[in-house]
């Protein structure tokens, strides 16, 4: 599990074997997520969504999880009453017009984890649109922040304050230790691949060792808005997920940011890709 | 037809068929009555001619307005002026009422069937080849139930909006549900309709009434009316009102034992129905309505607070929801119907609010919440993007309409200028938010006089002059409305942190109590909200008096974090304000330990005053 300490400018498209890699199953998993969004209809599931993902995704050679997919349709899209963590897994609402959902998935393929959240809405809500258009700020902000290495604890509150400038409620916040980041790794891939909670057992042994040798150097691969994520961005792989509630309506993204040790800004940190459904969507709108 | 024309000389009214002309004789000048520029024609059906006044031009929509008992057309005389741009309105006076012809004899002439006739002549005259749209309010709404139910009338009613009216077969059965089997809470709902009725069993004794209505009773009707219904003076009841009383009484006995007996079985609506439900009714339980879904499929609910005679009290509210309502319908279009789904819809839908301090925090949740129930919201605020976003996001949410206003609330002159605008631009405020409040913390010795202005200026000036600006327009147009301010649980928690906060605030939430008690023979409800410790900015950007800049941004990063903590979302007390306003309560306090604090400040104020004395390390 070496970690991502040298990558090349991202600009270039020069990026290294295994940051390929990482980007070829975030792009399956995006690609899983528009093909089940495309079949999503009324009456369905959360349930089923989740099961649509798990098989796409199981036919195309993933074998193991970071985590299990979930699907939220509605209101559960801002985790409205949500208390305890159960709540996240994929229940028995039925998609409705014009409600909103969220498909969030992490496979593991070939060795490599990506961890993705696609937002979208059945039919037309202009709340949901907004919320997604007004993601796009959050993007540029982490980007940002993240290249003048600031600590982490520091980013999520000005995210925090982006949220509530834009009248929005943080619902990131309701993620186990309220992360809005999380390191992922590469994973060996064994031939039995049980989960734990929904979490894939390698992945979670690869969080908890780096949460220990963190812990040791002051840092944690939970990016959170509590004192032990008050340090400056650990080179790695961050799957970065803002999530913006507004009255029942929730949206988010998740894509891959990947951080380095390199002394120029611009590849001191770079989305790994930049050709992703929410970010199409914004260059389609400003075109338009 | 004109058999039936021997009517009662007491009204003495002269009249010609066919004669148009505007407005009815005998009433004082000045504004001149409700029904100016009305035209008028007679229609000859069944025994009786009908007084049927037109406004509006005819080619748009038509809107029949009902009458109700003991009224003539001339109760809608606001209502039809409101509406008169916009459709088509026809008013006409029901047999034996106002200048219309009482049926011959007169028992048995009043029954709903004849009176079905009498408005499909009337419809049949005014709008041959469209269906029209009525309105009724009480006997005017139970015959157009009626209407709206029976085969024959079908195809000439677009749309039924119902007021303090039900259905006489609804009730029947509604009543013989709760005899069936009679629940504590049902035998309840029926004692309690029951008494409300009593009225209607004096109706039912022969000849006194007549006697009482021409007598003593009609005499004193007016003012009885204007006493305890508050209904403005005016002229309205009209000089025909002993004989529309006096005739009237036979709706009673004509129609309702026989329906209540025996109601039918098949009193569906066949058309869109909109039922409006005055709160504070005296004569109808808003428990009649609660099964109402199950008669009227398309059925469109509102609440009104107000009493028996909202024609009267309340015109502008009825003219915009009866707007919104036909149009809707003449329109069709499924996206345009009424979208709002809020909690309080029936309620808020259409008003206008006016909310300050809407740029964040409570301010900006209450905006959204109103928005929600589908009110109109006006955002006033210092910060100009705040205020613009906040506007934004309320139209999204399911506001009909929403504007940002830039307004500093300590500023008295552009107050008012505020004031202009928005009664010139979007119409008189029906609910006020004074929520606008900043944050000073330190001791009194430490606070300076400037200090203290600052916060004075907000938090109580600020309130001052919504409550002067607005709340003298709101009394000057006499429909009701309601104001809520924020104070705070400091208003009743003293501390020695907070010295001029809790001034402020203290100040806001007796201002209130005594308002409340000025406005509360006009209508107008006034409301003090009390949050405890609210997730907001207001934390970010308080003041801490006698300390360095340094420190005191310090500190409120601290206070922030503790709030954060807390983590009581503005939402919460966004929903405690609409739950207020529905409920008229006058001190609200919210969040648990503006509870306690609420509690104790009544029963162990001395525990308060120990409270006081803590210093939270910051």
């Amino acid at each position: 599990m070496a970690p991502v300490t040298t990558a090349t400018s991202a600009a270039a498209g020069e990026l290294t074997a295994e940051l390929r890699g990482f980007r070829e199953v975030q792009r399956l998993a995006y690609a899983c997520a528009e093909a089940v969004a495309a079949q999503l209809k009324p009456g369905i599931t959360e349930r089923a969504a989740a099961r649509m993902q798990r098989e796409w995704l199981r036919e195309r050679g993933v074998r193991d999880w970071f985590h299990l997919p979930f699907a939220w349709f509605g209101d559960r899209t801002a985790f409205v009453n949500f208390r305890i963590p159960l709540q996240f897994f994929p229940t028995n609402r039925e998609l409705e017009p014009g409600m909103p959902f969220i498909l969030d998935m992490a496979p593991v393929h070939q060795g490599y984890t990506a961890d993705i959240g696609y937002s979208g809405c059945l039919g037309l809500n202009p709340v949901h649109d907004k919320l997604l258009a007004d993601l796009e700020a959050h993007r540029a902000l982490i980007l940002r922040e993240v290249r003048e290495r600031r600590p982490l604890r520091e980013i999520y509150q000005d995210v925090d304050r982006l949220m509530v400038r834009q009248g929005y409620a943080n619902r990131h916040r309701a993620y186990p230790f309220g992360v809005i980041a999380h390191k992922i790794d590469r994973v060996k891939q064994r031939r039995w691949s049980p989960t734990l909670f929904g979490f894939g057992a390698q992945s979670l042994k690869g969080l908890a060792s780096d949460a220990l040798h963190g812990h040791r150097d002051g840092w944690s691969p939970l990016w959170s808005p509590y004192t032990f994520s008050d340090h400056p961005p650990q080179p790695g792989l961050w799957a970065v997920e803002p999530h913006l509630g507004f009255r029942g309506t929730g949206a988010k993204f998740e894509e891959i940011l990947v951080v380095t040790d390199s002394k120029d800004p611009q590849e001191s940190a770079f989305w790994l890709d930049d050709d992703l459904p929410h970010v199409r969507r914004w260059q389609e709108e400003k075109a338009a | 037809m004109k058999t039936g024309r021997g009517r009662d000389a007491a009204a003495g009214r002269g009249k010609e068929p066919g004669r148009t002309q505007g407005g009815a004789q005998g009433r004082g000048s000045g504004r001149g009555p409700g029904l100016e520029g009305a035209t008028e024609r007679w229609v000859h059906t069944g025994g009786v001619e009908l007084c049927v006044a037109e406004l509006g031009d005819p080619a748009h929509p038509t809107v029949v307005l009902m009458h109700g008992y003991p009224d003539s057309k001339e109760v809608w005389s606001e209502v039809a002026r409101g509406l008169a741009d916009r459709f088509h309105v026809v008013l006409y006076d029901v047999r034996g009422c106002g200048r219309s012809t009482a049926p011959r004899p007169l028992r048995g002439g009043f029954t709903l069937e004849k009176l079905t006739d009498d408005f499909l002549a009337v419809a049949d005259a005014v709008s041959p080849d469209r269906p029209v749209h009525v309105v009724g309010h009480d006997w005017g709404s139970v015959q157009a139930w009626e209407f709206a139910t029976v085969r024959r009338t079908e195809g000439r009613i677009a749309s039924f909006t119902s007021m303090s009216g039900p259905s006489l077969d609804h009730f029947g059965h509604w009543i013989k549900k709760r005899m069936v089997r009679p629940t504590p809470r049902r035998a309840a709902q029926l004692l309690n309709q029951g008494a409300k009725s009593w009225y209607v069993y004096m109706l039912h004794t022969p000849v006194l009434p007549e006697l009482a209505w021409k007598g003593p009773l009609g005499k004193r009707w007016p003012g009885i009316l204007q006493r305890v219904e508050k209904v403005p003076a005016g002229d309205y009841p009209t000089a025909s009102l002993p004989t529309d009383a006096a005739h009237g009484a036979w709706l009673y006995r004509d129609n309702v034992l026989a329906r209540l007996r025996r109601p039918r079985a098949d009193a569906y609506a066949h058309c869109p129905v909109q039922l409006i439900t005055p709160t504070g009714d005296a004569f109808l339980s808003q428990r009649l309505y609660d099964d109402l879904e199950q008669w009227a499929p398309q059925l469109v609910r509102r609440t009104l607070p107000a009493k028996h005679w909202v024609p009267r009290t309340r015109p502008d509210q009825l003219v915009s929801w009866i707007t919104e309502f036909v149009t809707a319908k003449e329109e069709g279009d499924p996206a345009k119907q009424i979208a709002a789904r809020g909690p309080y819809a029936d309620r808020f839908g259409g008003q206008l609010v006016l909310v300050t301090g809407a740029a964040s925090g409570i301010g900006r949740a209450t905006a959204f919440a109103f928005a929600e129930a589908g009110a109109r919201v006006i955002a006033v605020d210092r910060d100009a993007d705040g205020a613009a976003r906040t506007a934004e996001l309320a139209r999204l949410v399911g506001a009909p309409q929403a504007w940002p206003e830039v307004v500093d609330v300590a500023d008295e002159a552009a107050m008012e200028k505020l004031a202009d605008k928005v009664d010139a631009e979007y119409g008189p405020v029906d609910v006020l938010v004074n929520n606008a409040g900043i944050g000073l913390s330190g001791s009194f010795l430490q606070t300076t006089t400037d200090d203290w202005k600052k916060v004075l200026d907000v938090n109580l000036w600020g309130v001052i002059h919504g409550c002067r600006i607005f709340g003298r327009r709101m009394a000057d147009r006499g429909q009701g409305g309601h104001i809520v301010n924020t104070a705070s649980a400091a208003a009743f928690q003293p501390s020695k942190m907070l010295p001029a906060y809790s001034t402020s605030k203290a100040a806001v939430l007796m201002l209130s109590e005594c308002l409340r008690a000025e406005l509360a023979g006009q209508g107008i409800g006034v409301s003090a909200i009390c949050p405890g410790l609210v997730n907001t900015a207001i934390t970010g950007t308080a003041r801490f008096a006698g300390v360095s800049a340094e420190e005191e941004k310090r500190r409120q990063a601290k206070a922030a974090r503790m709030y954060g903590l807390r983590n009581y979302p503005p939402e919460k007390v966004a929903d405690a304000i609409l739950r207020a306003v529905v409920r008229n309560q006058a001190v609200v306090p919210v969040t648990p330990e503006a509870r306690g604090a609420h509690l104790l400040s009544r029963f162990a104020p001395r525990a308060l005053r120990a409270l006081a004395r803590i210093e939270p390390r910051l």
